[in-house]
């Protein structure tokens, strides 16, 4: 871990947004190739490669403020488990197409929210990089939003499966709204936004949305957390080696 | 090119005097270079004839995105993971226009995707091959999209217009896949002793399927003349065969990479190079479905369209219930 100078707040909200974006973007590029309808190969990749353009932005910008010379791809490649900062949601597995759009879902609806924030932070490079970002988010969400209705309120399958997607992953969405003290630090310094507000309006928006999709959330079931702070689940150890092995085993190669 | 083997009526080619007038009138206008549009009359044959070309070339991009989209989550970068996500969607953006093309010749795009994953319909021997390692997603850009090139670019001209326009769109985004796959190369020959490895290796394995990739010799076939004849075909399969090895030789040789060719020089005379035959029998038999990836490549596709058919359902059992809910108001 980075100490230092730098300001490890603003170091540690670019790693999150980072992550998130670039671990999520990785597993759904995953589905190249293999989606249901051949328009969804086009969605699915426009989404991955937005997702990863965020990616390489935010994690730019963290190679900067740390200042020891690591690039976007330093951080990608060629850190362990334990210093990534995505949430749990972002890095569970695919599952079937319902498990991966409800777990886009349950992203884009925190993410849209949280990079319209970001564009207000004090600190200017976050705010273009939200900025910028939150076009691509909003797409995103509308897409999202549309087949977990379509789905959730379709046949009887899927339905079934849409409702067993929420299930699974419905305890992992309380970590995106969940502040924690690096959040109430940006906060406070107004380089981020507040989180209990963001987590208000999530709730607000899902209620409605998942009513409109004939869905229910368990409310009451209890957060599974620790993405942001490193204490990942099993799924992103068998991520990371996927993703990070030619440059691991290619040390110093030019690609 | 991603339709080797298109058979058309096989009757043999009619002059102008034996057509009855309505024919004529058709064979006129393609001589004359005014495309043929989805409303105008058309023989049967060309009709036939170009349903299985375009839908052989909607199948090749969709089983194509496979090979390279076996990489996507191992590319080495940020930058080349986004690079080749948008050269695999590029790909199924070019499905897509192709199936639309063949539609206007009334065939659906269900239908056609049946023919595929029943086994009936043909897709480019060139994507039952294995991408083993990252310079072969170098390898496909540089030979396999640089060999559709060569075939796509006088496809432009096809006397059947959504054809020949679908061809206009792709044409523009296959050159930044050559790019592409040419840069991952040039990195590879100028990176450490075992990315240059990695690149020959690449060139050993795929040289041979590219140049398969123009189909047999068929100077002498009855359906080429025909395809000529109707301006779906503008060039021999040797003549673009020819062509292609004459553009990338020296592509390889600034590369300092070595064509797995021991026949392959220089002919002054001929302003060309002599190459060596292509294995016909390996060919057959990729395309028969013995070539090292064919189970897999259908067992994918089958898999996608098999379990996203609960998605595809509940889409317009959800439709269904919109409609009935509008009509229950109104
Ligand atoms: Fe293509
Ligand atoms: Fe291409």
């Amino acid at each position: 871990m980075a100490t230092g100078k730098h300001d490890q707040t603003l170091f540690e909200l670019s790693l999150r947004m980072g992550d998130n974006a670039l671990i999520l973007g990785q597993r759904i590029s995953a589905w190249c190739g293999h989606a249901p309808v051949l328009e969804e190969d086009i969605a699915l990749a426009n989404v991955a490669l937005d997702l990863i353009g965020q990616a390489s932005l935010w994690l730019g910008f963290a190679g900067e403020i740390e200042g020891e010379g690591r690039t976007a791809d330093n951080l990608a490649f060629l850190r362990a488990d334990r210093e990534f900062r995505n949430c749990l949601l972002v890095e569970q597995p695919n599952g079937d197409f319902g498990h991966t759009l409800m777990r886009q879902f349950l992203f884009d609806a925190w993410h849209l929210p949280m990079l319209k924030a970001l564009t207000l932070s004090s600190d200017e490079r976050v705010a273009a990089i939200a900025a910028k970002s939150a076009k691509e988010a909003t797409y995103h969400l509308e897409r999202s939003e549309d087949f977990v209705i379509r789905l959730g309120d379709g046949s009887d399958e899927s339905h079934r499966r849409m409702q067993d997607a929420l299930d699974v992953l419905w305890p992992f969405a309380g970590e995106l709204t969940c502040a924690d003290e690096i959040d109430v630090a940006l906060a406070d310094k107004g380089l981020g936004p507040d989180l209990g507000a963001i987590g208000a309006e999530y709730k607000e928006y899902m209620e409605r949305m998942l009513k409109k999709a004939t869905l229910t959330a368990d409310w009451q079931a209890p957060i599974r957390k620790g993405g942001k702070v490193g204490d990942h689940s099993e799924a992103l150890g068998h991520l990371l080696p996927e993703m990070q092995w030619l440059q691991r085993s290619h040390p110093g190669a030019v690609w | 090119m991603y339709a080797q083997m298109v058979k058309s009526t096989g009757e043999g080619v009619k002059s102008l005097d034996e057509m009855e007038p309505q024919e004529r009138a058709f064979q006129e206008r393609i001589n004359a270079d005014v495309k043929i549009e989805p409303k105008d009359w058309m023989p049967e044959g060309y009709r036939k004839t170009l349903v299985r070309q375009i839908s052989q070339h909607a199948h090749s991009e969709i089983v194509g995105q496979l090979p390279e989209g076996n990489w996507i989550t191992r590319a080495p970068t940020l930058e080349r993971k986004m690079i080749l996500l948008a050269k695999v969607q590029d790909e199924a953006g070019h499905g897509l226009y192709l199936y639309c093309a063949a539609e206007t010749l009334g065939v659906s795009r269900d239908e056609m995707t049946e023919q595929l994953l029943s086994g009936k319909a043909k897709y480019s021997s060139i994507f039952n091959y294995p991408t083993l390692t990252w310079a072969d997603i170098g390898a496909i850009g540089w030979l396999v999209d640089g060999a559709a090139i060569m075939n796509q670019v006088p496809l432009q001209r096809c006397s059947y217009g959504p054809y020949s326009r679908a061809m206009i769109r792709i044409c523009k985004e296959e050159s930044f896949h050559q790019r592409q796959g040419y840069d991952i190369m040039m990195k590879l020959v100028k990176g450490t002793p075992e990315q240059k490895e990695m690149a020959q290796d690449a060139i050993n394995r795929w040289w041979w399927p590219s140049l398969m990739m123009f189909g047999p010799s068929d100077t002498d076939s009855v359906h080429s003349a025909q395809s000529m004849a109707w301006g779906i075909k503008q060039n021999s399969n040797d003549e673009l065969r020819q062509k292609f090895v004459d553009q990338t030789v020296p592509q390889a040789d600034y590369l300092g990479l070595k064509v797995p060719d021991p026949d392959l020089r220089w002919n002054e005379e001929r302003g060309s190079y002599d190459f060596g035959e292509v294995d016909w029998n390996e060919f057959y038999e990729v395309l028969k479905g013995n070539g090292p990836c064919n189970a897999e490549r259908m067992a994918a596709r089958r898999k996608a369209w098999d379990d996203g058919a609960w998605f595809r359902e509940g889409l317009m059992a959800h439709a269904r219930k919109k409609e009935t809910r509008i009509m229950a108001a109104e």
